[in-house]
């Protein structure tokens, strides 16, 4: 018996029984194509998440007050240890090393904002002009903040645009003078809300100088640094510099935190590609589920043939060549149906996509090939059970039965 | 060429033992045209099966061509079934997804013949039998005598020495019946040995030799005409 008769036979086998046909089809299409779809929502999830943050530019350190670590006898773990502020005359000596291009320290609180009756409550930042350029943001109206001494207060503040409805309507806010905490202000900028930017909605903003944010706020740190290296070889060098000239500053000790942002990337890459493999797995449930729906068809198709199977011993099948031809069928039924699945998880993902435009929907290469093998082994394992029975029957009682 | 050597037969049924064979000596040289007949439950399907190799002796030694075939591996009793031996049932057994041709043509694919042969094999069978212009159809499609001539070329396709015929007018009319009783016997005639269990008295006098069994045992062994 050769592989072309084996594969006619199935083919024959296969095509005569319709709906178990369609049953089996689906059922695996079902399994293989939330495979699919699974991962590809994860994966454009993480495509997503790494786009936004890489529109940030790579070559950013941001530089955290306070260091996690363990020093001391355990005495002194009782009572902890509280970090040297950060200030913004720290943020000004991170500029003298040479790999930095442009530094912009950030204080963030939250502060009532008001302008003639009205008010609200909202996040406010103190930073520097470069912050502009630092976060990619860009400006519809009017200035951002201008390049002055991080320990000068100025008067001026940038909005953004929900904080400008909400205060303003229709009204032209620049040149306006607006009351944030104790201090007032005139709005000389409004931000772009185009602008792409993780964990912060520039819509929401309102930005002023740093050291006028530290005194609304009375607090003497900084929230944290965001340095930009001159370009991303150079980030290594300037995490050293960082760290030394903090170090120098702040009686040799290490008592700053430096996230690159290569490394949140990486982070966020890892979660999003468990993520992924979480969710492959779910759907790899429903594979395995078809798996069980194929052994019990195949049960079902061998107790309906008995009299076939009864026959082919007569007339000389060995054992083997019933549980290969068997086992055929489970292997072509969930062949067809993975490639079923493939076909109907690649037409819900494009269809997807045109909903959602900011996503990129395509199931990554490796979902695809396991995918398919689960399902062809699932199907080929599952198999194995009913074609031993079928190859097990004894042919004197298969063939009594008509 | 067959010999059985009390050949014994037991059917375990709920903690009952009975027996279908009960030391049953019987020996068949090459081109005999044989009959077994007795009453329901005498044990000639069981001869029969044991004679084709589906079923296995509890006790005794069967002889094909001098060789002991009880002691066989399942697979050596499949070759064996493939090479020396025919079978023809009451209900054809055909199988009903298959057309004909593909129903004659299947134990040369599980021998592995190739297909050429196969297809040269399966017409001149098919123009044998009668059944050039149906070899397409598929057995829904067929008569009851067509389907047991299929059933008839399929058997013999892989040239076996003993052709093994249960009942194998039980399902049809008279005149099909006739006409399987006459091609069989024109097989017969070319040197297959032919054994026919029937229930038909008409058909079983036909028979050169007529066996007869009863409760398991041979009670008459005759030769020439009834």
């Amino acid at each position: 018996m050769n592989i072309k008769d084996i594969i006619l036979f199935t083919v024959h086998a296969v095509t005569s029984n319709r709906v178990r046909t369609l049953l089996m089809l689906v059922a695996m299409s079902i399994g293989v194509g939330s495979v699919i779809i699974l991962t590809s929502l994860g994966e454009g999830a993480r495509h997503y998440v790494i786009d936004e943050f890489s529109a940030l530019g790579t070559n950013l350190i941001i530089v955290l007050p306070g260091r996690t670590e363990t020093a001391g006898n355990q005495a002194g773990m009782l009572f902890g240890k509280t970090p040297r502020d950060l200030t913004v005359y720290d943020a000004g000596a991170i500029h003298r090393s040479p790999y930095v291009k442009q530094i912009a320290p950030i204080s963030v609180g939250s502060a009532s904002i008001s302008y003639k009756q009205r008010s609200r409550e909202g996040p406010v930042i103190g930073s520097s002009a470069s912050l502009l350029t630092i976060r990619h943001w860009e400006m519809s109206q009017g200035k951002f903040l201008p390049p002055m001494d991080y320990d000068r207060t100025s008067p001026v503040c940038v909005i953004g645009a929900e904080t400008k409805h909400e205060l303003f309507g229709n009204e032209n806010p620049l040149g306006k003078w607006l009351r944030i905490g104790d201090r007032r202000f005139r709005v000389i900028g409004l931000i772009a809300s185009e602008g792409r930017s993780v964990g912060v909605d520039v819509e929401k903003l309102v930005i002023i100088p740093v050291a006028s944010a530290m005194a609304i706020f009375n607090n003497p740190s900084l929230f944290r640094i965001m340095v930009e290296s001159k370009n991303r070889d150079m980030v290594p060098s300037a995490i050293k510099d960082v760290e030394r000239i903090i170090r120098e500053r702040h009686q040799g000790k290490d008592d700053v935190t430096l996230i690159t942002q290569d490394a949140v990337l990486g982070t966020f890459d890892k979660i999003f590609t468990a993520l992924t493999f979480t969710v492959a797995g779910i759907g790899a449930i429903s594979l395995f589920v078809a798996g069980i729906l194929i052994m019990n068809v195949m049960l079902v198709t061998v107790s309906q043939r008995t009299a076939e199977i009864g026959l082919l011993k007569a007339i000389g099948a060995s054992k083997q060549q019933i549980t290969i031809l068997f086992m055929g069928e489970a292997a072509l039924l969930s062949l067809i149906g993975a490639l079923a699945g493939i076909a109907f998880g690649i037409l819900v993902t494009q269809t997807a996509e045109i909903f959602l435009p900011k996503m990129t929907l395509v199931a990554p290469w490796w979902a695809l090939v396991a995918a398919m093998v689960t399902a062809i082994t699932t199907g080929i394992l599952f198999g194995i059970l009913p074609a031993q029975r079928a190859a097990r029957l004894d042919p004197v009682t298969a063939l009594s039965r008509r | 060429m067959i010999r059985l050597e009390k050949v014994e037969r037991i059917f375990q049924v709920g903690d009952q033992q009975v027996t279908a064979l009960n030391k049953v000596d019987l020996s068949i040289e090459a081109g005999e045209y044989i009959s077994i007949m007795g009453p329901s439950g005498s044990g000639k399907s069981t001869l029969l099966n044991m004679l084709g190799l589906l079923d296995q002796p509890t006790g005794g030694r069967y002889l094909l061509d001098g060789k002991d075939v009880t002691s066989l591996t399942d697979d050596e009793q499949a070759y064996t079934r493939q090479q020396k031996i025919g079978f023809v049932f009451q209900f054809f057994h055909l199988i009903p997804r298959l057309t004909a041709e593909a129903n004659i043509e299947l134990p040369m694919i599980l021998a592995g013949i190739p297909e050429q042969e196969r297809k040269e094999r399966t017409q001149n069978v098919l123009k044998a039998i009668g059944l050039e212009n149906r070899a397409d159809h598929r057995p829904d499609q067929l008569s009851g005598g067509q389907l047991q001539r299929i059933a008839i070329a399929r058997a013999t396709i892989m040239q076996p020495k003993v052709l093994l015929a249960d009942e194998p007018t039980g399902n049809l009319d008279q005149h099909s019946g006739k006409e399987i009783i006459q091609l069989l016997e024109e097989l017969n005639s070319k040197g297959l040995t032919l054994i026919i269990v029937t229930h038909d008295i008409n058909i079983g006098k036909r028979a050169h030799r007529h066996i007869q069994l009863v409760d398991g045992k041979i009670s008459a062994d005759e030769s020439g005409a009834l």
